[in-house]
């Protein structure tokens, strides 16, 4: 048996250790380490609650929109603030907008470029993906970074700019759009298209998600060349490596639902909430949710409810090794992200992928870009709904006292707030971010969290330090630590 | 020059926010510059034993080091033993890793706040003992102390913001590669002037409505922030509102208020950050260099002269009465 540690990680957002245990070319066993503690729960202790807006958002810089929807949400719930409609539209627009441009950057600048690594310049593929994604001097980089800042104009016009905008509110949103801003909008989300249709997908949008399966996708890939479009590179890549056959998860899928003002108004896109376990979708009871402290640096007993929440971190405790907690539904691990999302939501493509085979490098990709096409879709006729002139923010009354809990999906997946409130001050607030549930470490039964189950079995080539397919499983969760060690 | 970007307690917003650069895009700007990456963790394709053996060559002298780019506040707990955050890979603290770094750095610079004076992650209790890499909060010391010089015998840069602008960032790289920026650039908090002799008032859309303190009572109103939702761009240092965010962005043309997110300690103003403290009517805070008695009496007068289109409009989410057209006066 042989360890190998690896760190820093790059190409994730903050920074993660991975220890693997190898026996005969194959991980054994993983432990999956946050080597960052940052204490927001703590720093949030005694602040009036509204300034949770400024601080919350600053959890994370790739996850703020997300961060600053779920504390809104969860002050909203506090306080029965109602919203009007144009504020539940500008707020799913700017989670929307966050998501799409995490998704391109993960799959350009993050997960893409190791196929773009020497180790692979054998292979048939690799002159073409080099050509392509390697990185910082690859085509795909600069172009991706160009549309990026494009699609995140959008945040300039609705949200004053991004990460780190205070203008999401309980009862809204503080910019009401004029009509030329409007106008504006329409004009950045057609630039967005353009990217998506001329360089990820080499087809119109509509066409990627009419395809009604995994039959229909495979034809729609053999008919055209591999080089027309990203989408059909990836699949050209995972089919020659097998990424299908890698980094299987736990097989429970959580997600809490999103987009929920477009769900009442169109139906359009609005993903649904629920868990996918044993082959169903079932109800999500999100009471059964607890975090185990047992492997993390923190102090504390029996694994409690968020509402009820701990965080006192203790850097000696023996037997600990990181920083993340281990978040667990009804006691059991779940993996969350966009690959639960869209089987969750039924989304015909990834549905029969992970009913068949359960999640793994290719669903996890392939799932991120499926949703990438949905959202710019939807994102259109969210801007259409608009009604300048007509509210966009309800005023925010506060009880001294109380409870909320906010909900959202980030880019990553589910994310949480609890928070409770005493003498008009935050008693406590605890977060669960998607990555805390999928780079969880173990629990008091010893279960491993979804990353750690993912990465056993991975082969390490002999003399690899690098164990390049252990990055391609980590990455594919697309993680962000940042959020992580809150 | 190359360049070298670390991050420790922060967020990676800043590095999220200079992918944000606009015409052209961050690495034209780079190519610009004539900077190299030597390596960033959201960029570059080198990672775990690679990252190490490169940072090792820097230390022992075989690979030179132009420009260190810190992100995110110095932890240096629990007890000051830094094991907050040990970098990946090492059991080392990052503080350890920073303060040997720097040591061989051309120029040390602190990309946002938080690198610069501890920022939010200082906020609270501050549960991580953060701090910036030469202050902690106002005061001058921080991680490197304040004696610390780079190679080029300047302090450590401070660009400060949360986020920076990714032209901030740019701008200053600029300069420095181009052999511009010297001491006498920098302001007291060792901010380059070039972006801090500016204050986010400037170019802000809602001067009208300040001039005749015509101001905003609910988020989504359009009038002056800073009598009751405040805001504080009268007092920060920063050029958000000619140099605009994301296209057109800033934070008061998003309809909320300047947090003068670029200051030490803006994390505890020691106030709710969306409403603006008042002693006996008064705004607590006056904008910068306005004399106090100046101001009520400014504030009382213009009060009165306000524009009923003014006055209308500050409490109003879209234009409620238009400006009147004036006739030509030439024939």
């Amino acid at each position: 048996m042989k360890t190998l540690v690896l760190g820093p990680f790059n190409r994730v957002e903050g920074d993660l250790e991975v220890r693997l245990e190898i026996a005969d070319g194959r991980v054994a066993s993983a432990r999956v380490r946050s080597p960052l503690y940052r204490g927001f729960e703590q720093i949030l202790h005694g602040k009036e609650p509204l300034d949770a807006l400024v601080i919350v958002p600053r959890v994370c810089g790739i996850c703020s929109v997300s961060q600053s929807v779920a504390a809104a949400r969860a002050l909203a719930d506090l306080g029965d603030v109602p919203m009007p409609r144009n504020g539940a539209l500008a707020t799913d627009l700017v989670l929307a907008c966050e998501n799409l441009a995490d998704h391109l950057s993960h799959f350009y600048l993050f997960f893409m470029p190791d196929f773009a690594r020497p180790v692979y310049a054998g292979e048939p593929w690799h002159p073409m993906i080099e050509r392509r994604f390697r990185a910082l001097t690859g085509t795909a980089s600069r172009a991706l970074i160009r549309a990026r800042a494009e699609l995140l104009q959008l945040m300039g016009t609705l949200a004053g700019k991004w990460p780190h905008s205070l203008s999401l509110q309980p009862g809204g949103s503080t910019k009401p759009l004029q009509p030329q801003e409007r106008l504006r909008l329409i004009t950045i989300l057609a630039t967005v298209r353009d990217f998506l249709e001329q360089q990820t997908f080499g087809d119109r949008l509509e066409a990627v998600v009419a395809l009604e399966g995994e039959r229909e996708l495979a034809a729609w890939a053999r008919s055209a060349p591999v080089e027309q479009g990203d989408l059909r590179r990836f699949l050209a890549v995972s089919d020659a490596l097998g990424l299908d056959r890698l980094g299987p998860g736990p097989g429970r899928l959580m997600s809490v639902g999103s987009f929920r003002r477009a769900r009442d108004a169109t139906g359009a896109a609005g993903f649904r909430a629920g868990l996918w376990s044993d082959g169903q979708v079932r109800a999500l009871d999100l009471t059964q949710v607890s975090e185990d402290l047992s492997a993390s640096w923190m102090r504390g007993g029996e694994p409690l409810h968020p509402s009820r929440g701990v965080t006192t971190p203790d850097a000696d405790k023996p037997g600990a090794y990181s920083w993340c907690k281990a978040p667990r539904l009804a006691g059991q691990p779940v993996e969350v992200g966009a690959v639960a999302r869209q089987q969750i939501d039924g989304q015909p493509i990834i549905r029969d992928l992970v009913t068949r085979d359960g999640t793994n490098v290719h669903n996890r990709v392939l799932a991120r870009l499926l949703e990438s096409a949905r959202l710019l879709i939807a994102m259109e006729s969210w801007v259409r709904e608009l009604e300048p002139g007509r509210p966009f923010c309800e005023p925010t009354e506060l009880p001294a006292e109380g409870e909320g809990v906010g909900l959202t999906e980030a880019a990553r997946g589910s994310l949480g707030h609890w928070l409770q409130v005493r003498h008009g001050r935050l008693l406590n607030y605890q977060i669960i971010a998607p990555t805390t549930w999928n780079f969880s470490p173990r629990d008091a039964q010893d279960t491993p969290g979804p990353l750690e189950q993912a990465l056993v079995g991975a082969p390490v080539r002999p003399g690899e330090h690098t164990a390049i397919a252990a990055q391609h499983i980590v990455r594919s969760f697309d993680p962000c630590m940042a959020c992580t060690v809150h | 020059m190359n360049l070298l970007w670390l991050q420790s307690g922060g967020c990676g917003g800043c590095t999220m926010s200079l992918l944000c650069a606009e015409s052209p895009e961050l690495l034209q700007r780079l190519d610009a510059a004539g900077i190299e990456l030597l390596w960033h963790p959201s960029l570059s394709e080198a990672s775990t034993d690679e990252v190490l053996e490169l940072l090792e060559a820097i230390l022992a002298g075989a690979r030179g080091l132009d420009l260190l780019c810190i992100e995110g506040a110095m932890l240096r707990g629990p007890n000051g033993s830094g094991r907050f955050h040990c970098l990946a890979g090492t059991e080392t603290p990052m503080i350890h890793w920073v303060e040997r770094l720097a040591a061989r750095s051309r120029y040390t610079l602190a990309i946002g706040t938080c690198a610069a004076f501890g920022g939010i992650t200082a906020g609270g209790p501050n549960p991580t003992e953060a701090c910036g890499l030469q202050f902690d909060g106002a005061h001058a010391g921080g991680l490197l102390g304040s004696e610390y010089r780079s190679a080029a015998g300047l302090p450590v840069i401070n660009v400060a913001g949360c986020p920076t602008h990714p032209s901030w960032v740019t701008d200053t790289l600029s300069a420095i590669a181009l052999g511009e920026l010297d001491a006498g650039q920098l302001d007291a908090l060792a901010r380059p002037k070039m972006l801090s002799n500016q204050l986010v008032h400037h170019g802000c859309p809602r001067n009208e409505f300040y001039e005749f303190k015509a101001s905003a009572e609910q988020p989504s109103d359009l009038g002056c922030l800073m009598e009751h939702l405040g805001c504080l761009g009268t007092q920060a240092h920063a050029d958000c509102n000619i140099r605009l965010w994301n296209g057109n962005g800033s934070c008061t043309r998003g309809g909320y208020a300047c947090i003068n997110c670029t200051a030490p300690e803006f994390e505890e103003p020691g106030h709710a950050f969306q409403r603006t403290p008042h002693i006996a009517g008064i705004p607590v805070g006056l904008p910068t260099d306005m004399p106090r008695a100046w101001f009520i009496a400014l504030a009382s007068l213009s009060k009165a002269a306000t524009p009923e289109r003014l006055r209308q409009n500050a409490v109003s989410d879209h234009i409620a009465i238009a400006p009147s057209i004036q006739k030509p006066k030439g024939r």
